[in-house]
């Protein structure tokens, strides 16, 4: 069973973390990777940095950009992962942009994934549709659970489609935004929140964009199986380096 | 061999609409009532009046005599420089802007590089008095004062894009970014033949006004409707897409391409998409796109900031793959000295982006009985001071 599925089973709350590969340092995607795991986090998305990442806000953006300065590509994310599964368990996700994926070749990205370890991939500007019809054969090929997107907007006959297709979970996304822009839920949340609890869908939420603290936190895991940070994590580790890390995660009552 | 849009989308292997869920619903709504409500004889009736009464079209076809006698060919020139705000630009704001209307939305976003077309948006925006707001990139806020001062003055907010690169590629991707906060009030009217379907599609339809116009205006001068040669500069690529529609399927009319060199395709320095690029998705469309080996979009160069882009829109990469258009490139040297010499041999200072197509005169021989048109897609008073620095009048 991938790994993804395993940690869905069971009634804890997950709190997954975001992190851009390369940044604050080029090396530092190994040592973040194991300090997550060491604080109890129970999920990761790797970053795949991208010099145009279309929705995100300035803090992914600014670590996005820091991290191709120093160097990162596709080709050395892979060569520092070749051996994270020695030490690593918990389910790595790799998020990034559909293009540099496409250059790499979708089925060798695919393989060199599944060589690694890695258990699923989140392409925000990979459409459903196009995945469906072109990609989706390769991915289950090597073992891999794409994760997609849905927002306030999504509508119930989309969101029911969505369902559907994926074997994993349903990556919420809390507002209509781009990362790292919400201070706290509000009603219109909350009631976005209700609504695709009431659905009763197949696959778990996890909820992302917008959570920062406990508070947001245990608001999104009150309706949803987990809740990704990615922003508030990078500026934690832009001011605090990337030792302190388990002080950022035990704030987090998941 | 069909060079519209497919029903997908597609243009060949080029096009679709890559983009996050965010714009899912936008994307989506546009796309099932763009088609309809361009039918619709009201829509028709308010763009074809507001291109007559307040654009000024149609534009003049006018046969330049002089240029002609000095390359021996009979060489027409499409005058969208002389619509209101400077360029071909304004064709596609007023259709997006009535479209914005027919489709409920009180909020206008646009991308601008050098400011033609946040220009466009601004004034149409003004007439409709809908709230606008423009992303420009730092850099090009700065090296574009005076289309700044216009959009002010307009009543637009101009909102500077301070990542990446801070130029057009940046401010296109600030607007996608304000999009996606705003997905229910707001409209983005994409400068382009660019951006997800149905954009380069309905940007294109917008623009083919030019076109049709040159269909029966050649007729009255030549006796015919087809030239041998139709002719534009090329970035995202709205004028050329408006310039070509109308003859894209037919066989014996030869289409040029004119993309940026810059310093040279060699360079380094150079926005020659069709020659550097490789198909890629940027702005929520797979085309070719300039492009490190790892899929990083690069920064192009062109001393024309109209051109200075690292994309072509999609039925550009299609024509280029299937050999349909010609693709040719053309440094800032070579398009400066056709722009001054489209000022002392007929009067017209030209914006540096059509100095491109004007320039392929010296690269490129044609038969005394041919007919080439050349969209002139902007005139230059907005270059005004590049010309100056660059000739040191």
């Amino acid at each position: 069973m991938n790994r993804i599925n395993k940690k869905l089973q069971g009634d804890k709350k997950l709190l997954s973390i975001y992190f851009t590969a390369g940044y604050p340092s080029l090396t530092d995607t190994v040592t973040i990777i194991q300090n997550l795991e060491k604080s109890g986090v129970d999920m990761i998305e790797i970053g795949l940095p991208f010099s145009d990442p279309l929705a995100d806000g300035p803090t992914i953006q600014a670590s996005s950009t820091q991290a191709l300065k120093n160097g990162m590509t596709t080709e050395i994310l892979f060569k520092q992962l070749k051996d994270i599964r020695k030490t690593v368990s918990i389910p790595l996700i790799i998020m990034g942009y559909f293009n540099p994926i496409l250059q790499y070749g979708v089925e060798a990205f695919c393989k060199k994934c599944q060589e690694i370890g890695i258990d699923g991939l989140i392409i925000p500007d990979l459409p459903v549709g196009v995945y469906n019809d072109e990609y989706k054969a390769t991915f289950e090929t090597y073992g891999l659970i794409n994760i997609f997107l849905i927002t306030p907007q999504t509508s119930e006959a989309r969101i029911h489609f969505i369902d559907s297709i994926s074997n994993g979970f349903i990556y919420m996304v809390s507002s209509a935004s781009v990362t790292g822009s919400q201070s706290g839920f509000g009603d219109p949340q909350t009631a976005y929140f209700e609504r695709i609890a009431a659905m009763d869908l197949k696959n778990p939420q996890i909820i992302g964009f917008g959570i920062s603290d406990n508070k947001t936190f245990t608001q999104a895991t009150k309706y949803a199986k987990g809740a990704i940070i990615g922003s508030a994590f990078i500026k934690h580790i832009t001011n605090n380096g990337i030792e302190d890390i388990p002080t950022f995660a035990r704030q987090f009552n998941n | 061999m069909n060079y519209n849009v497919n029903e997908k989308g597609y243009y060949g292997e080029f096009g679709g609409a890559y983009i996050p869920e965010m714009l899912y619903p936008n994307v989506e709504e546009l796309h099932q009532n763009y088609l309809k409500i361009m039918a619709e004889p009201d829509f028709k009736k308010e763009f074809d009046q507001l291109l007559k009464d307040y654009v000024g079209r149609p534009s003049p076809l006018y046969f330049a005599k002089r240029l002609s006698e000095k390359y021996s060919t009979k060489i027409y020139l499409k005058r969208e420089d002389l619509n209101h705000t400077g360029a071909h630009k304004i064709n596609n704001t007023i259709g997006q802007i009535l479209m914005a209307k027919r489709l409920g939305k009180t909020r206008i976003i646009a991308e601008t590089g050098a400011g033609q077309h946040g220009v466009a948006t601004a004034t149409v925006c003004a007439l409709m008095g809908l709230e606008c707001i423009v992303y420009m990139g730092e850099i090009d806020i700065a090296r574009q004062a005076p289309n700044v001062a216009r959009m002010k003055m307009l009543g637009t907010t101009v909102v500077p894009a301070l990542s990446g690169s801070r130029t057009l590629k940046d401010a296109t991707n600030e607007a996608i970014r304000d999009w996606i906060n705003n997905p229910v009030n707001t409209h983005y009217i994409i400068g382009s033949a660019i951006g997800p379907h149905p954009y380069p599609d309905m940007v294109t339809r917008f623009q083919s006004v030019i076109s049709e116009e040159i269909k029966w205006q050649l007729k009255e001068q030549e006796g015919r409707e087809k030239p041998h040669y139709v002719v534009a500069c090329i970035g995202g690529g709205s004028n050329a897409a408006g310039t070509y529609y109308h003859f894209l399927h037919e066989n014996d009319v030869n289409i040029i391409a004119v993309e940026a060199a810059g310093l040279g395709v060699d360079s380094g320095e150079s926005a020659a998409t069709s020659v550097l690029g490789k198909e890629g998705i940027i702005h929520g469309c797979k085309t070719l796109l300039m492009q490190t080996p790892d899929g990083q979009i690069t920064e192009p160069y062109s001393i024309s900031a109209g051109l200075d882009y690292p994309g072509v829109g999609p039925m550009h990469a299609h024509l280029a793959k299937t050999g349909r258009a010609e693709f040719m490139s053309i440094t800032d040297a070579d398009a400066m000295k056709a722009g001054l010499a489209l000022c002392k041999l007929e009067g017209i200072i030209p914006a540096i982006e059509s100095s491109h197509a004007l320039a392929i005169f010296e690269h490129k021989t044609f038969k005394p009985e041919d007919i080439v048109v050349v969209s002139l897609s902007g005139r230059g008073d907005k270059d005004l001071e590049t010309y100056i620095n660059y000739f040191k009048l």
